[in-house]
């Protein structure tokens, strides 16, 4: 392998041990020499005015009108936004979105538009708490419409959906009745990963259970390479066709804004950066803050880790028609995230965070470390998966047994009582989720409380279903207990060498290894050498675990 | 067949036994009789807190004693102002709908109680529910003798008095749903597969986060409707 991208180092006998996540604390790992380590870029320079910005892309949009020649008086709007999963963590204030409801909130009344409702387009997520809300939106706008014309969608709301129409291949849509019998969709996103926005706003966003099953099962993301790249995602694929559906019906104007990956502030700005480059007095800092996470207690370090914002500035604000707004958007996602890496690697070592789109404020559950690991982390890459098929991905996190009985109560009788009776996808999608959906009480927890739709943990296991697919083995390093690997299928080892020596036993001889250095946000732009493509391409719809020929 | 067995007083209804029994006991065919019977209650209340203290079948036996002499045609004819002036107002906002999810997922709507059966067939007719297992007033030549019929419903003999029936009707309690605000009802929501707890009093709220049983607050507004903000109360971690 080669690679000259400044952001690709390779350990050397110089090298100093990398520092990696693994949940809320930082660990020292000596990676062994020749081992890649892909950091994310440095992030982009900011908009030097954000404001205006947002008023040049509504008064400029693409292949749209602007916005103001859509308004008329006595009209009926909408707008709908991104939920609590993004950014990560929360940006500092103001949030973006904020910025957006401050600009386009007065063009509004300036236009007679008075029949306006906000709505937090969160699908099956969890609700937002009031003080969650008023963070996103800022004081203003929550004085003038928290709680009755500002509120979280409901998508098990009795008559709450109206049926908009079935696709071509068999899909229905359905959106929150409000939305649908509007005259104008404001949609207000935040694209913090290429997954999200375009026409994943509206379509998912604003759906209920039946209009998401077509897209969040087994089947879908086995066929999604990747799903942060629309180009090559199915679920992207189904959720266009359904948009598309969508926006025949109802009037959607889109804004999308992105972001920088500016995560840290000083003076922890330095975590994200390759270790052999920091200061002494950097050094100093990052050694102590490893050796005194390991002291405070976890809500101590969750509290650390996820109540301080983050500095995000923005870096693009694009408006108009979802499909030209959103080709723009993902430009920007990529100018910032990817980092060309030349050729796969048989082990992927990599942290994994405290955090993740489905645990803001509450605990990284095992479900979704398995959602983290198979899924996110897995995914990160366009072109082609940074581990070869059949590799073995070398994890760290402690795997503890903790639930939030707020956020994720359904996830707890999920991964206790159905994954440990079966971990194969299709049968829980078959014979599980549909009685699981329809939980009265887990409902009511999801309409009256905090807490995910119970349909959510089995989404989060089909998250990882193409990882599953195609790593051969997941090795966690400094679980707390044997159980929770176990029922996700993992094996455990104590120390990274011990993990690195069970990697080799399957791997080819002088195994080629990559660390991943995620956190901030970031992929790989993997290429693949000639005289490899041939084998990838003749793997891809191999299970891990049988060899083809090249 | 799976089923959703609902306790009432707390759980449905923002209500305990006293509320209705005041009623009936204000109720009778005289003033003086009605203040006979209601100063009789207000000077049992020591003995009534001593034995819910003791035991929840002890608390109902002691408090339906009141009823001794009442007729039956009476009870039975106060039933419905009894509804409309004690229960009713006090449904919880989510009742209805969490009934309703409960029917839409195919269960057989059950309220177990330990109020009186007539007391709580014309709330069983609003919910539009399957079955009613509740306590039931002994009358001899149509007056009430002050005893329950046996098994007074109560405590662990909910639970008893659940298995029996669903035994009978071949109810699969494994993927039953069960309900309940009380410590008193942990026999009748262990039997079922899932459990929820409405309104919890601090033990059984203590008991739920040790075994992971969901903790539900059914008055509270679903997005959209005016009132009480969200807010969350601490992070509710099972280690």
């Amino acid at each position: 392998m080669s690679n000259t991208h400044p952001c690709v180092v390779t350990i050397d006998h110089r090298s100093k041990p990398r520092v990696l996540w693994s949940g809320d604390q930082l660990v020292e790992v000596d990676l062994p020499v020749g081992t890649r380590v892909v950091y994310p870029k440095p992030p982009m320079a900011p908009l030097q005015d954000v404001d205006a910005a947002i008023r040049y892309a509504i008064n400029h949009p693409l292949n749209s009108e602007p916005l103001y020649a859509k308004l008329r008086p006595g009209m009926k709007v909408t707008i709908a936004l991104d939920d609590i999963s993004l950014p990560l963590p929360r940006m500092k204030r103001p949030d973006v979105r904020q910025r957006v409801l401050e600009i386009v909130l007065p063009m509004l009344r300036d236009h007679g538009v008075d029949d306006i409702e906000i709505v937090v387009a969160l699908c099956l997520h969890r609700p937002m708490s009031e003080d969650e809300i008023r963070y996103m939106v800022g004081d203003r706008v929550m004085a003038e419409f928290w709680p009755n014309r500002l509120y979280n969608l409901d998508a098990e709301k009795p008559g709450g959906m109206t049926y908009l129409g079935t696709t071509d291949a068999g899909e229905e849509v359905e959106i929150q009745t409000r939305a649908a019998e509007s005259d104008l969709i404001l949609y207000v996103n935040v694209n913090f990963v290429p997954m999200d926005g375009g026409h994943k706003s509206v379509a998912v966003g604003l759906c209920g259970y039946r209009s998401v099953k077509p897209h969040h099962n087994p089947h879908t993301i086995r066929k999604c390479d990747s799903y942060m790249d629309p180009h090559a995602s199915e679920l992207a694929t189904r959720v266009q066709r359904m948009g598309r559906l969508v926006n025949s019906k109802v009037d959607v104007f889109t804004i999308e804004t992105t972001l920088n990956n500016r995560m840290f502030d000083k003076p922890l700005d330095f975590l994200g950066r390759n270790e052999d480059d920091l200061s002494p007095s950097e050094e100093r800092m990052l050694r102590g803050l490893v050796r005194s996470l390991k002291f405070l207690p976890q809500p101590a370090r969750q509290a650390i880790f996820q109540k301080v914002p983050a500095p995000y500035g923005v870096t693009g604000v694009f408006a108009g028609e979802t499909e030209a707004v959103h080709e723009r958007t993902i430009r920007r996602n990529y100018d910032q995230y990817l980092v060309p890496v030349e050729g796969q690697c048989d082990i992927m070592v990599c942290g994994v965070p405290y955090i993740s789109p489905y645990n803001v404020n509450s605990y990284l559950n095992p479900l979704l470390v398995s959602c983290m690991v198979n899924g996110y982390l897995f995914n990160l890459y366009r072109g082609a998966p940074l581990v070869r098929k059949g590799g073995t991905m070398i994890v760290f996190h402690p795997c503890s047994d903790k639930f939030d009985a707020d956020h994720h109560p359904a996830y707890i009788e999920f991964f206790h009582r159905i994954l440990t009776q079966t971990r194969d996808a299709d049968r829980l999608h078959r014979e599980f989720e549909p009685e699981f959906a329809q939980n009265p009480g887990y409902i009511q927890q999801y309409r009256t409380g905090l807490a995910y739709h119970p349909a959510h943990p089995f989404f989060m296991w089909y998250w990882g279903e193409n990882g599953r697919q195609h790593v051969g083995r997941v090795i966690v390093v400094g679980a707390d207990n044997e159980y929770v690997p176990s029922v996700l299928g993992y094996e455990t080892a104590p120390t990274f060498a011990e993990a690195l020596r069970m990697a080799r036993e399957t791997a080819p001889p002088d195994p080629e290894i990559t660390c991943l250095r995620v956190v901030p946000m970031m992929m790989a732009d993997v290429t693949v050498p000639e005289h490899a493509r041939k084998q990838v391409e003749a793997t891809a719809s191999t299970p891990a675990g049988e060899t083809v020929d090249a | 067949m799976r089923a959703a067995y609902f306790d009432v007083d707390g759980t449905l209804v923002g209500t305990n036994l006293l509320h209705p029994t005041l009623k009936y006991l204000m109720t009778t065919a005289s003033p003086i009789e009605s203040v006979r019977r209601v100063l009789g209650a207000a000077l049992d209340a020591p003995s009534l807190v001593a034995a819910e203290l003791k035991d929840r079948k002890l608390f109902n036996e002691r408090l339906f004693f009141h009823f001794k002499g009442m007729s039956q045609d009476r009870m039975e004819f106060l039933s419905d102002e009894v509804f409309d002036a004690v229960i009713r107002p006090r449904i919880f906002r989510g009742t209805g709908e969490l009934v309703e999810q409960c029917r839409s997922a195919g269960l057989r709507i059950i309220l177990v109680t330990g109020s009186l059966a007539c007391t709580v067939a014309p709330l069983a007719a609003h919910l539009g529910a399957d079955q009613v297992i509740a306590n039931r007033l002994e009358y001899k030549e149509g007056y009430a003798t002050g005893r329950l019929m046996r098994p007074v419903v109560a405590g662990p003999e909910k639970a008893r008095i659940m298995v029996a029936d669903a035994r009978e009707r071949g109810i699969d309690l494994a993927g039953s749903h069960a309900y309940s605000d009380s410590f008193s009802d942990v026999p009748m929501l262990s039997l079922v597969g899932h459990p929820f707890c409405i309104n919890p009093d601090a033990k059984l709220a203590k008991l739920a986060r040790s075994y992971h049983w969901s903790i539900l607050d059914i008055d509270r507004p679903t997005p959209g409707e005016q009132g009480v903000s969200r807010r969350r109360k601490a992070f509710g971690f099972f280690g």
